[in-house]
């Protein structure tokens, strides 16, 4: 890591490149803890469940991903392809346990979300093995995309995170498919009533959630290394940032990934120390459970009884 | 006339608790049918057991002579019935016209579907004022035009219509009613119309039934209904 050369100054708190170097590896970080929170919201607005295996579906999609590149497949196109595995992926895990659960209690599809946790976990170490592998990044040789404070992956990271968050705006904003994946989650009765096909869609939400995670995965496992807890923390990071950003709202869920980025980073370097970092991520779970449940930009809802 | 929707000997229950028995009705071509009753007489039941919506039900029901019970609903929505639900299912975040392009997915055939909005906001000219509008922002009367226009948008056969009066000012439900007729006789637009207001149900249709605790007890001719001296006591409070 670089610091400013000859600086005097080297005790971390007056350190303005300290701190900057310090803010934009949060805002890196942060890209990926938004994307698995958009992974989240996606399922969350359609089904009202938090889906914790998530972290560990995208921890299998970047084990898909490492195979596919050690089979000598070029980084994009295995990137690419995992995508559309990862997708795939999802959506049987919705038709074969999620969608027999459908009018059972909350508690029994959480069982079967930790199950799930467990079994992407235990076959991801018994298909690959719990050693610490390195993963490619594509960014690490364009020397023109490092700037002083960020390595070329961290930005090239952030640049990912961005057009994601860019396509799937256009992609809800203004495709007819994206119109009635909003209308089902929102309103599966009246989606049906005007003729859509409210599984199907609930199918396809999985699909990209599954899709979402998988680049998330592929983003940070050269920064953090892969292995099969590889994830563990960051949905942690990723839930405190979807809920600080309302857990039903896509725009707000990725604000909360930035926000939980930078304030891990910064309270991890300035204040806590990093063998605390996670304990930020559950402060901010429990504080916004407690202070504000609807987060900073979500809808209260308020149950008529 | 050709009946468009017949039902037959149906029952239809919420999970075990059994709501409907042995119900028979008939849509003709055309034609405006009304559904009266008491609150809890089972006329929203009634309607959600024509779409297989949150029901299971058991009997017959057939539209255009094809038996449709136990189709999906979106499926049913497709075949050419429109249902303006109870509570009005409008996606409150979405806009005026968002709404209305959702309505469109129940055409199979997709086409036409701006000149379909136009159309709409022809009988409906306060949505284009608000087509850019949140849904859930507008009053209660817009957004009843606009679910009946989500409805429309489908190009239906048979509109099923739960109580579009409900909390809505009397001159509002006056200007629905009177472009419900115009869609019934301009564009030969079949309804089957729930309403608690039977005076104005009785008006506007040909035939009529009343249900009581989940049982068709009377049927006819609205005008004849209209002289019956239960209904004019119980219902019509004359």
């Amino acid at each position: 890591m670089k610091r400013s050369a000859g600086s005097i100054l080297e005790f971390k708190v007056f350190n303005m490149d300290g701190f900057l170097e310090q803010l934009l590896v949060g805002v890196s970080t942060g890209g990926v803890y938004a994307i698995m929170a958009l992974a989240l919201v996606m399922i969350y607005s359609a089904t009202h469940h938090i889906n914790f295996a998530q972290g560990e579906m995208a921890m299998f999609s970047t084990f898909i991903a490492w195979q596919l590149i050690q089979f000598g497949i070029p980084y994009w196109f295995a990137f690419v392809l995992t995508i559309a595995i990862s997708f795939v992926i999802s959506c049987v895990i919705e038709v074969a346990v999620i969608r027999p659960l459908t009018h059972r209690p909350v508690l029994s599809v959480v069982v079967v979300f930790i199950g799930l946790l467990v079994i992407f976990n235990s076959l991801a170490g018994l298909l690959f093995g719990y050693t610490i592998k390195e993963f490619p990044s594509p960014f690490s040789n364009l020397e023109w995309l490092s700037i002083s404070l960020l390595t070329p992956h961290q930005l090239g990271a952030l640049l990912v995170t961005f057009a994601l968050v860019v396509l799937l705006f256009l992609f809800f904003r203004f495709t007819t498919l994206g119109l009635t994946l909003r209308a089902a989650a929102q309103n599966p009765r009246s989606a049906e009533l005007a003729g859509i096909d409210s599984g199907r869609m609930l199918l396809v939400g999985w699909g990209l959630a599954g899709a979402i995670g998988a680049i998330a995965g592929m983003m940070v496992a050269p920064v953090v290394f892969l292995d099969p807890n590889m994830m563990s923390g960051i949905l942690l990071y990723a839930f405190a940032g979807a809920l600080i950003g309302g857990i039903d709202n896509p725009v707000g869920a990725v604000a909360g990934g930035f926000i939980v980025g930078v304030m891990e980073n910064l309270l991890g370097t300035y204040v806590v120390g990093t063998e605390l970092k996670l304990t930020v991520a559950l402060v901010i779970i429990v504080g916004v459970l407690i202070f504000k449940p609807e987060g900073l930009w979500g809808r209260r809802i308020v149950a008529r009884v | 006339m050709e009946e468009l929707l017949d039902i037959k000997g149906l029952d239809a229950a919420y999970g075990r608790v059994k709501i409907l028995r042995d119900i028979s009705l008939q849509v003709r071509r055309g034609g405006v049918t009304a559904l009266l009753g008491a609150n809890g007489a089972g006329k929203t039941t009634c309607l959600r057991a024509i779409c297989q919506m949150m029901v299971t039900t058991t009997g017959s029901i057939h539209f255009e002579g094809v038996a449709i019970r136990g189709w999906r609903t979106a499926r049913i929505a497709r075949r050419g019935i429109g249902h303006v639900p109870d509570g009005r299912g409008t996606f409150l975040s979405l806009t005026t016209e968002e709404n209305l392009k959702l309505g469109a997915q129940a055409n199979p055939s997709r086409s036409a579907m701006s000149s379909d909005i136009e159309r709409i906001y022809e009988y409906f000219p306060r949505l284009h004022e608000r087509r850019r509008q949140q849904a859930g922002t507008m009053s209660g009367g817009e957004q009843q035009m606009l679910a009946i226009g989500r409805a429309l948008m489908g190009r239906p056969k048979l509109l099923l219509l739960d109580e579009p009066s409900f909390g809505l000012a009397p001159m509002v439900v006056r200007d629905i009613f009177t472009i419900l007729r115009r869609l019934n006789t301009e564009e030969r637009l079949s309804i089957l119309l729930v309403e608690q207001n039977a005076k104005l149900a009785l008006e506007m249709s040909e035939q009529a039934y009343l249900m009581e605790t989940g049982s068709i007890v009377l049927s006819g001719k609205s005008s004849d209904l209209a002289n019956n001296e239960t209904i004019r006591r119980v219902y019509l409070g004359v």
